[in-house]
């Protein structure tokens, strides 16, 4: 069943002893090697200098962790509930469904919005790509893809091609024609090649390049018309599930979060992992606000009645409010700076998988497993990043 | 193998804690003192104690979380769908009902989180146990295969005899109870997770050291900024204050949009005070950016603008374009002599012109960034203070707020736009043509 294998080890002969064994892909100062769970045993203790285990190794994490903590508590001189109390309560939300997108035959596992505003394009598990205009609810294109579990889907700057891929391991671009006979299908361009399934994918400032998250822990920088890869990012210990451009005036970073409860900014140049930003196993089904600059946590998005995880997030247009959408099919609407909850939006009959505002800021869609997207609508900050924690 | 144990001990894990929570709330509702309220309840002749009603429920929820009805009516379908809750009249609706219908808590016996993973084998006694009880009358899908049928049926008629010798009443709770696990519990599980965990000690450290020497800034001066960003962005966020004259999504008209676009004539108030938030918000905006390029026109300096969108260029285009455009760029703008000469400082001027050598992607950073920065300190600050700007501002439209139309019922015709995929196959189309015509046009200068 599809639902299950998200993981193939490779097979085959070792680089380091030639026995042919279930291998374990891993890089060695930015190169990738295939080696045998033996040989990698031997090689990391074989890194060690004269006098450490692997057990010293351990214990110098945890004090470097520790006093890296306490450098960052130095500069914490106030909170943020405390600097927000000037500001005016957010005043009532009267948020409602205004469309409701039918069309899907299985779960929507993701979204995104054109620029231009009323546009989307939403992936599914059926292996369907449809491409809406999510203001009159006429399905413009729709395109099917050769696996099921198309589990991130993207939209051009440009709006004139989407990009897609999941369990395929693959990230295809497709670009978008009016010719009602055109098959779709057959002009489509394989771009990026990972190792696992695709978790994420969005286009950077272009049509040219696109930036993909996997689940084989690398984060990729590909050339589209190409398909050569610019730049691969490697840092992540477990599956890589989401990532983000930062929209700074250099244009050069990037943040992804991975199931190792770490979310790491990049520069987008170097490859460099130049910052990281961890979470405490014992406090997941919560959001959390880092701030880039203090690098640090600032706040903490909770409810003791609210027991399921977040599994995406998007904030309004100021940055006041955050969207999230829960696996107890609802989205909670928070107050940023004040740390309250807002409202609540139910209508999902399943999870809901990716919540995102429009560019514009006047609506945000939810996509869900119960096979829908909702378009709703009520009466973005280079310094900060947002890290959910997973189920 | 070892991946899917671990896998399945990981997904466990982390649905334990969601199952930890609902049982907090659970503990919480039976507490002798703060807790609910229980009476019996009558089933057909026999009477069932500790039992509630649905609206009780949905009153103590709300008086304990201080929530609203809605809320606390979602919070309580999920106990009774996890099975925490079960509803005595109709078992297999899983729904908790606001009216006099009646609940009872379910032994921790049976909580989903003791009795992880329910195996098929149980399953199979369970309804075995209940076919000799009601005499055949099993559900469509709780048919099970004859081998299974087999294995169980001694188990079930042992277990079956022994459970006569209970109380009526204790046994048809204890019926009630074991009906109630096995809906929600009912083989075969839900979709696996699996993560791959690799641990890499001698990276952890890398990133550790970096980190210690990183500069940091003091949490009020970003939290203030962060703030006052909020609040410079609050008119012009659409959810938390609407928009002029009507948000499109809820009045379906599509004037805000229209008013909005790239080439309109006369823009909109709010997106001129926009372009004075930062430089980048000017350049973002396709019209503020020809504004700004016609006022460095005037300040003879507009070769720094156009030096910084090629590079962008650069930067974003097809890899196999870059050495023909860094060529471009250093023939317009860097060499001696050249046309729209940009004035760069000589260190980062010789360190452009030695990366030119090798052309990538990323050589004209540095020379961009410098010309970025005088623009935004110098160029910028002078040009929001200029006439052209406040003229602008002056002139700059506020749409007037849609009054609710007398018959809010009758929906307006929503209208579709041009798709931007539209506007590429136009132009690919007209290019094509041209160059026929040029193709056409040099034949016949040759021929002639």
């Amino acid at each position: 069943m599809c639902d299950q294998t998200f993981m193939a080890i490779t097979f085959g002969p070792c680089d380091n002893c030639s026995t042919t064994s279930p291998l374990m892909n891993i890089y060695i100062k930015n190169e990738p090697t295939n080696y045998c769970s033996f040989c990698v045993e031997m090689m990391a203790c074989q890194g060690l200098l004269k006098g450490e285990t692997l057990a010293s190794l351990k214990n110098e994490s945890e004090s470097l962790k520790k006093k890296l903590e306490e450098e960052r508590a130095k500069l914490h001189d106030v909170e943020l509930h405390q600097v927000a109390e000037k500001i005016e309560v957010v005043s009532a939300l009267s948020i409602k469904t205004r469309r409701v997108l039918k069309g899907h035959g299985n779960k929507v596992l993701c979204m995104d919005w054109c620029k231009d505003k009323r546009r989307l394009v939403s992936s599914s598990q059926d292996g369907k790509v449809i491409v809406w205009d999510g203001f009159t609810l006429n399905k413009e294109h729709a395109v099917p893809m050769p696996c099921t579990w198309v589990m991130a889907c993207a939209y051009a700057p440009s709006g004139c091609a989407i990009a897609c891929g999941g369990l395929d391991n693959k990230c295809s671009v497709y670009p978008l024609s009016l010719d009602k006979n055109e098959n779709l299908a057959a002009k489509k361009k394989s771009v990026a090649m990972h190792t696992n399934y695709l978790s994420g994918c969005t286009f950077t400032n272009s049509d040219m390049q696109i930036l993909t998250s996997s689940g084989d822990g690398t984060c990729a920088l590909w050339d589209v018309e190409s398909g050569q890869l610019l730049q691969s990012f490697h840092g992540h210990t477990a599956d890589v599930l989401s990532l983000d451009l930062a929209p700074s005036e250099t244009g050069n970073t990037f943040v992804s979060g991975g199931c190792d409860k770490k979310a790491n900014v990049w520069d987008m140049r170097s490859g460099q992992n130049v910052q990281s930003f961890e979470t405490h196993e014992s406090d997941i089904n919560c959001c959390r606000l880092y701030d880039l600059r203090a690098d640090r946590e600032v706040a903490v998005y909770q409810k003791d009645s609210i027991i399921f995880g977040v599994s995406s997030l998007d904030f309004s247009l100021s940055g006041r409010l955050l969207f999230g959408g829960y696996n107890d099919y609802t989205i909670n609407i928070w107050d940023v700076l004040k740390g309250n909850r807002v409202s609540m939006l139910f209508g999902h009959e399943n999870r809901v998988s990716t919540v995102k505002v429009s560019p514009d800021g006047t609506s945000v869609c939810s996509a869900s497993w119960d096979n829908t997207l909702r378009v709703s609508r009520a009466l973005g900050m280079p310094w900060l990043l947002v890290l959910y924690s997973l189920t | 193998m070892t991946i899917n144990t671990l896998a399945k001990g990981v997904w466990h894990r982390e649905q334990m804690s969601c199952f930890r929570k609902m049982e907090k709330v659970i503990v919480a509702m039976q507490d002798p003192d703060m807790g609910m309220k229980m009476r019996n309840q009558r089933l057909l002749i026999t009477v069932i104690p500790h039992a509630m009603t649905g609206r009780d429920i949905i009153e103590w929820l709300i008086q304990k979380y201080i929530m609203s009805e809605e809320e606390a009516v979602h919070l309580g379908g999920l106990l009774v769908r996890y099975g925490y809750i079960y509803p005595l009249k109709e078992p297999r609706s899983l729904l908790l009902r606001l009216d006099e219908s009646a609940y009872r808590f379910q032994t921790p016996y049976f909580w989903i989180s003791t009795r992880w993973p329910a195996s098929e084998l149980d399953y199979a006694i369970y309804l075995a146990k209940k076919n000799i009880r009601k005499q055949g009358e099993l559900m469509e899908y709780e048919k099970v295969s004859d081998e299974s049928y087999e294995l169980c049926s001694s188990d079930s008629a042992e277990i079956f005899r022994a459970s006569k010798q209970r109380r009526k009443s204790d046994r048809i709770v204890l019926e009630c109870q074991e009906q109630a696990y096995w809906l929600i519990n009912r083989p075969p599980v839900g979709s696996l997770y699996s993560l791959y965990t690799l641990l890499c000690r001698l990276l952890y450290h890398l990133i550790f050291k970096r980190a210690l020497g990183r500069n940091r800034v003091k949490s009020s001066i970003c939290l203030e900024s962060f703030v006052k960003h909020s609040e410079q962005y609050q008119n012009h966020d659409p959810i938390m204050q609407g928009c002029l004259p009507s948000n499109p999504w809820i009045s379906d008209d599509t004037s805000h949009w229209t008013m909005n676009t790239d080439k309109v004539a006369t823009p909109t108030r709010l997106r001129v005070e926009r372009w004075s938030f930062s430089f980048m918000e000017l350049l973002k905006d396709s019209m503020g950016k020809k504004e700004f390029m016609t006022y460095l026109e005037k300040e003879f300096s507009a070769e720094n603008l156009c030096f910084w969108q090629a590079c962008e260029d650069l930067r974003h285009g097809e890899s196999s374009r870059i050495i023909e455009k860094v060529e471009e760029v250093y023939k317009q703008f860097l060499a001696p002599g050249a046309a729209r000469w940009v004035n760069i400082d000589s260190k980062t001027m010789d360190k452009t012109l030695e990366g030119i050598r090798h052309p990538h992607r990323f050589v004209m950073d540095d020379a961009q960034m410098h010309i970025y920065f005088l623009m935004k300190k110098d160029s910028y600050p002078r040009y929001l203070k200029s006439d052209l700007y406040k003229n602008m501002l002056a002139k700059a439209i506020v749409p007037q707020e849609t009054k609710k139309s007398v018959f809010p019922f009758m929906r307006r015709q929503r209208h579709s736009s041009p798709s931007p995929a539209q506007a590429v196959t136009q132009a690919t189309e007209e290019d094509g043509q041209a160059k026929k015509a040029e193709q056409a046009g040099t034949n016949s200068a040759a021929t002639s």
